[in-house]
């Protein structure tokens, strides 16, 4: 049978939209917040495991990647839980702090390790950091074709794969060489809900840790000292509400509210 | 209230809650509504391994027991009572294959009904066998290797979108309750027809429909246990199946329980939340009473089955009788907490006391199982 690797990469932040921020420091208050996966990783997870199910003339491995402290060592099983065969966890403390440039640096030789990943697949973006960068960095680290927004696979064999990506105001379909990255969007699938045997699974695997170390990768290419851009500061910016009434008959209500927007420079 | 869940245990119950929550109570108006059928439900409940813990390891299932049936039922009675029958009546059609099939058939059915990729039913009732059983006149002719069927079943649930039937029928109609006998017909089988679907009163997301045998040749090889064992095999299955019943009884009533909080909180008239009006609160208290005294029956009732007791005739009956009775109260008074609201279609509580009227009603009305539970008492003592 042929074989055909799909890495998954997946990434842990804080289950809330409405992300706070101690004022004092300038920092995430992640207390009292669960952990959970990047909500456009679970539509990752679930299309790798999607394409293994109905392949029936290859062989289908999903491997779920994150980088991150111990602690998501959870969202990994959760992964297993919906269907990954197997994780891996890329831990060390010199990972800390990275960058979109460090963290797909840190992954790119992750998936130069596993060997033969044929597919990645990435979120659209995260909650958190919301850059949607780490997979086209990903890809030009890998030099391979990257395609962000896919909404659906159309056709996938080890060598080629038809994609759909959603754009504002159209969708595009590629047919592409693999390897090859993609980032995916909501449309392109439902995640299904755990199963039992998932679950059972997902509590008794160990899940290897790889470090810098085991990657070969120097101090100084990971994590803060790895990373070009730094977040001094995070702050709700204060938003303004203003309300005017305008009144007149429909006619003069346009004319004056023509005549506002062009004095704040908005039309 | 925490039960002590084993780990596992407690798995099957998120892993329902989530299917509940996630992608049964937003459709569950609308499946009511348009008496849907939700292959895409069923089919995630499938993906989550559920149908499994009816079918032994051995046969690719993870059937631990009775117990973790009921703890799935009643979590997705919660939700909607017609998936949650979907699912039970998968269960129903295949216990008689675990109580007396044999080895090749087992092989054969019960690991294509542990995927849930297919869906088993029960076929036992006709129009002039209903707490009757013994009546049926459904026959079963041989002819060489083959039994010819011919007859109509009556409200079988899972009617239609099920593969996999098992149905009672007569083989020697001569000697009565024993010359019956249950067989297993696939969908499919020449000579096998559904009838309408029923248009009910409530559980309206699940199907019923009649079955229709005209000349339907089924192999021998398809007989469970031998000629003239229908009735006990049907009676054995529903010794194990009844407290799934109580479950479901309990699952709904819980679900209303929460709708009536919630909305006593936040429903006020003069000046006042209705729950601070001791009328009310004693409304609930008595509710949630009821239902965790029912729960607890179930529950023995189940670990007592699955402990391997042999007398369970009587328990079994009770618990599915205290239960169903159980929901219909708690289920009316859900709409009284939600006074003219809860006659409403657009809140929930209407629709779970249509649906929870079904659970004094099949797999043996409650009139008949307290028949069960004298004679066995009168027969047996109270012990
Ligand atoms: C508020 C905030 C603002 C930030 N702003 C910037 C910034 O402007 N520039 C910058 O370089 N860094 C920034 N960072 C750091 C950045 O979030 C992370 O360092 C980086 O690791 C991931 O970028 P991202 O979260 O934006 O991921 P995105 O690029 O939005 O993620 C896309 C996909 O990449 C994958 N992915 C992302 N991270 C991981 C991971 N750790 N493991 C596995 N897969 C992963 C997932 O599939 C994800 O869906 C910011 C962090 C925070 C908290
Ligand atoms: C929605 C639905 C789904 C069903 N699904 C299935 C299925 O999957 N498979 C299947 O085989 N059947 C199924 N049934 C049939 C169900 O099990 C029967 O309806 C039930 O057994 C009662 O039979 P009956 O309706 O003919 O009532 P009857 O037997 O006609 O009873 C009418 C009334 O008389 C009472 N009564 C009857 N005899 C006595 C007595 N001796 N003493 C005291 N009171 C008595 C009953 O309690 C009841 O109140 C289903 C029914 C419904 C409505």
């Amino acid at each position: 049978m042929i074989q055909i690797k799909i890495a998954v990469c997946i990434k842990q932040v804080p289950g809330t939209t409405e992300i706070k921020i101690d004022p004092e420091t300038n920092t995430l208050i992640r207390e009292g917040i669960e952990n959970i996966i990047n909500p456009f990783d679970a539509y990752a997870i679930e299309e790798g495991v999607r394409i293994r199910e109905r392949s029936s003339s290859e062989e289908v491995e999903v491997i779920a990647l994150t980088m991150g402290p111990p602690q998501s060592k959870e969202i990994l099983k959760e992964a297993i839980s919906v269907g990954v065969d197997r994780a891996i966890l890329l831990s060390d403390r010199a990972f800390a702090g990275a960058d979109t440039w460090a963290t797909s640096n840190t992954l790119a030789k992750a998936i130069n390790k596993i060997e033969d990943c044929r597919l990645i697949i990435l979120g659209k973006q995260t909650l958190d950091g919301d850059t949607g960068q780490v997979g086209p960095e990903l890809a030009q680290r890998l030099n391979i074709p990257f395609i962000g927004y896919a909404s659906s696979i159309l056709e996938i064999n080890r060598n080629k794969m038809k994609v759909k990506r959603l754009m504002e105001d159209r969708y595009e379909t590629f047919e592409i060489n693999l390897p090859a990255a993609i980032s995916v969007v909501k449309d392109i699938n439902t995640p299904r809900v755990p199963s039992l045997r998932g679950k059972m699974k997902a509590k008794s695997v160990e899940i290897p840790v790889w470090d810098a170390n085991q990657l070969g990768a120097d101090e100084d290419e990971v994590g803060l000292s790895g990373s070009y851009t730094q977040v001094v500061k995070i702050f709700t910016p204060k938003i303004k509400h203003e309300i005017k009434m305008i009144e007149g008959s429909p006619g003069e209500q346009v004319e004056k509210l023509y005549k506002e927007l062009k004095e704040l420079n908005v039309i | 209230m925490r039960y002590l869940l084993t780990e596992e245990q407690q798995m099957i119950v998120d892993i329902c809650r989530q299917i509940v929550e996630e992608r049964i109570i937003p459709v569950r108006a609308e499946l009511d509504e348009k008496e849907i059928f939700s292959w895409e439900i069923i089919n995630e409940i499938a993906r989550s391994d559920l149908f499994r813990l009816f079918v032994p390891e051995e046969y690719e299932g993870m059937g631990t027991g009775i117990f973790e049936i009921c703890l799935a039922t009643e979590e997705l009675s919660r939700g909607d009572l017609g998936i949650a029958t979907s699912f039970a009546a998968s269960g129903l059609g295949l216990i008689p294959i675990l109580v007396a099939g044999n080895e090749e058939q087992k092989k054969k059915y019960l690991p294509q009904l542990a995927s849930g990729k297919k869906l088993a039913a029960f076929g036992l009732t006709e129009s002039e066998a209903g707490s009757d059983a013994g009546n049926i006149k459904t026959t079963a002719k041989r002819d060489g290797d083959y039994y010819i069927l011919n007859g109509t079943k009556q409200w079988i649930s899972n009617g239609g979108e099920a593969d996999i039937y098992t149905v009672f029928v007569m083989t020697n109609p001569q000697k009565g309750i024993r010359g019956a006998s249950a067989i297993i017909v696939e969908k499919g089988t020449p000579g096998f027809e559904f009838g309408k679907k029923e248009n009910k009163l409530g559980m309206r997301s699940s199907v019923t429909r009649e079955l229709i045998f005209t000349d339907c040749r089924v192999s021998k090889e398809n007989i469970l246990g031998s000629e003239g064992m229908g009735f006990i095999i049907a009676m054995r299955t529903f010794d194990q199946s009844r407290p799934v019943i109580g479950a479901q009884a309990v699952g709904i009533a819980q679900g209303a329980l929460e709708e009536a909080l919630n909305y006593s909180k936040v429903r006020k008239q003069f000046g006042a939340a209705i729950s601070s009006f001791q009328a009310i609160q004693h409304m609930l208290a008595d509710m949630a009473t009821n239902i965790e005294a029912a729960r607890a029956l179930v529950y023995h009732t189940a670990k007592v089955i699955d402990s391997g007791e042999k007398n369970i005739t009587r328990l079994s009956s009770m618990s599915k009788i205290f239960a169903s009775d159980m929901a219909m109260k708690v289920t009316t008074d859900a709409i009284q907490i939600f006074g003219g609201y809860g006659f409403m279609k657009e809140y929930p509580v209407e629709k779970m006391m249509r649906d929870a009227k079904i659970t004094q009603i099949y797999e043996g009305t409650n009139q008949i199982l307290r028949n069960v539970v004298a004679l066995d008492m009168i027969k047996r003592g109270v012990v």
